[in-house]
């Protein structure tokens, strides 16, 4: 196991920076002053409003969990201009635990990255009993909650803002594609993919920063870097620092790809490749891949690639060696890939490729 | 025997691509529609299919390039688990 993956273990032991990436918000007496159904008239209360739009920009989701009718609560959000703001709103009779559980999962997160604010201890209760991971915050002490370590994000990128508009189009694509009859080949066909490919600028840095703290599953080696290596890379002569972004007709994805190359004779070095897990499912993996191994070919090299076995990022490995790479060197998990760069698969039909 | 192992991997790769009908020995590779998801899922359901872990020096383009590479890759896989359980 390598150093990274020990993190999760401190979970419950310390207040860990930035846990907290979704916040649910009960409505009565919380969100507004009053009960909907009672009183028919209820105030929102702008002190609530003003911290869900301040994490709001920060790159912190919010839901709703509130036992309520469901029409008159959303007639309620909308006609504040709210409803926006909350992904999978939970608005039904059911104990806020299952929720809060149907939220988390919807929004692919785990429980431990879910606050739970509320007015009602019986209803804090329930959930800290159902759900122990959750941390639940008595709307009482909003803001000293609120100032806590776990909800300030680690990273906030220009793709914070967006990471609301993000979830939503993923949402609706996710519909979309349940309700799809076609092969998945066909459905990816009418999304209208768009992937771009540039050098890093110093902009996308912070997010390249935390796309190799967060990203798992398709990262060649596992490595962080820090924004200082990064922007020091991305002006070094001897470096091609690349980062991918990916679009379609419903948004966008935001930057979820990074590749860091080392140029040489007789190979050019992939040092770092990775993919966020946001376009797993849509079959773009090995785009970056083959334009780093078209560059390297151009320049009349061949190309080989640090490899780490994690434990987790075997689909990077077969990413590789689906694009013709093989093992050159293994020392333990740390491994050296080769391609010989006879091969490079074309991208596939559905998507175009734009290459600064 | 080989015949059990191609057959459940031609249903596989029939479900999701309706409009190839492929050979034994036919590159599915050359035929152009494998992308690093499809990639995965056909590792992934030869893994869960067969009870078998592909070792990533055994995960090549080669191995997986027609159904006869991976019947051997999988007959081969049976084969020495078998040897190592006796």
């Amino acid at each position: 196991m390598s150093p990274g993956e020990t993190i999760g273990s401190t979970i419950g032991t310390k207040p860990r920076q930035g846990r907290i990436k979704c916040v649910v918000w009960d409505l009565d007496n919380t969100l507004w002053d009053g009960v909907l159904l009672e009183e028919g008239r209820v105030s929102v209360r702008p002190e609530v409003v003003a911290e869900i739009k301040r994490l709001d920009d920060l790159g912190v989701l919010h839901s709703v969990a509130s036992r309520n009718d469901h029409d008159a609560a959303m007639e309620r959000l909308e006609s504040e201009g709210l409803a926006e703001y909350f992904l999978y709103p939970q608005i039904n009779w059911n104990p806020k635990s299952s929720s809060i559980e149907a939220i988390a999962k919807a929004v692919n997160i785990g429980l431990d990255a879910v606050a739970f604010v509320d007015d009602q201890p019986f209803e804090r209760a329930e959930v800290e009993h159902m759900l122990p991971a959750v941390l639940t915050v008595d709307v009482a002490e909003l803001g000293q909650a609120l100032s806590a370590p776990e909800f300030q994000p680690r990273f906030v990128t220009d793709e914070s803002r967006i990471r609301r508009d993000m979830y939503r189009s993923a949402a609706l694509r996710d519909r979309l594609e349940e309700d799809y009859t076609g092969t998945n080949e066909e459905f990816l066909a009418t999304l209208g993919m768009h992937f771009t490919i540039a050098p890093a600028e110093r902009e996308d840095l912070q997010r390249a920063e935390e796309l190799t703290v967060r990203t798992n599953q398709l990262n060649s080696t596992g490595r962080t870097y820090s924004y200082e290596e990064l922007d020091a890379l991305r002006q070094s002569p001897d470096h091609v620092l690349l980062v991918a972004g990916l679009t379609d007709r419903y948004g966008t994805y935001g930057k979820i790809g990074l590749a860091l190359v080392e140029r040489g004779r007789p190979a050019w070095h992939l040092r770092m490749l990775l993919m966020s897990c946001r376009v797993l499912a849509r079959g773009v993996g090995t785009v970056l891949l083959n334009h780093v191994m078209s560059l390297a070919r151009e320049d009349g090299a061949v190309l080989r690639a640090d490899f780490v076995e994690t434990g987790r990022n075997r689909v990077m490995y077969v990413t590789y060696a689906f694009a013709g790479f093989r093992e050159a060197e293994r020392d333990g998990n740390r491994l050296v890939l080769e391609s010989d760069l006879r091969q490079i698969q074309p991208p596939p039909d559905y998507l175009t490729v734009e290459t600064r | 025997m080989s015949d059990d192992i191609r057959k459940p991997i031609r249903e596989f790769i029939s479900a999701k691509f309706p409009q190839i009908s492929l050979a034994d020995d036919e590159d599915i590779f050359a035929l152009g529609f494998v992308n690093s998801l499809f990639a995965m899922e056909l590792v992934m359901f030869v893994e869960k299919t067969f009870g078998v872990r592909v070792p990533n020096e055994q995960l090549r383009l080669d191995s997986f390039r027609t159904l006869d590479a991976m019947a051997d890759l999988v007959g081969g896989l049976t084969d020495s688990a078998r040897l190592s359980a006796g």
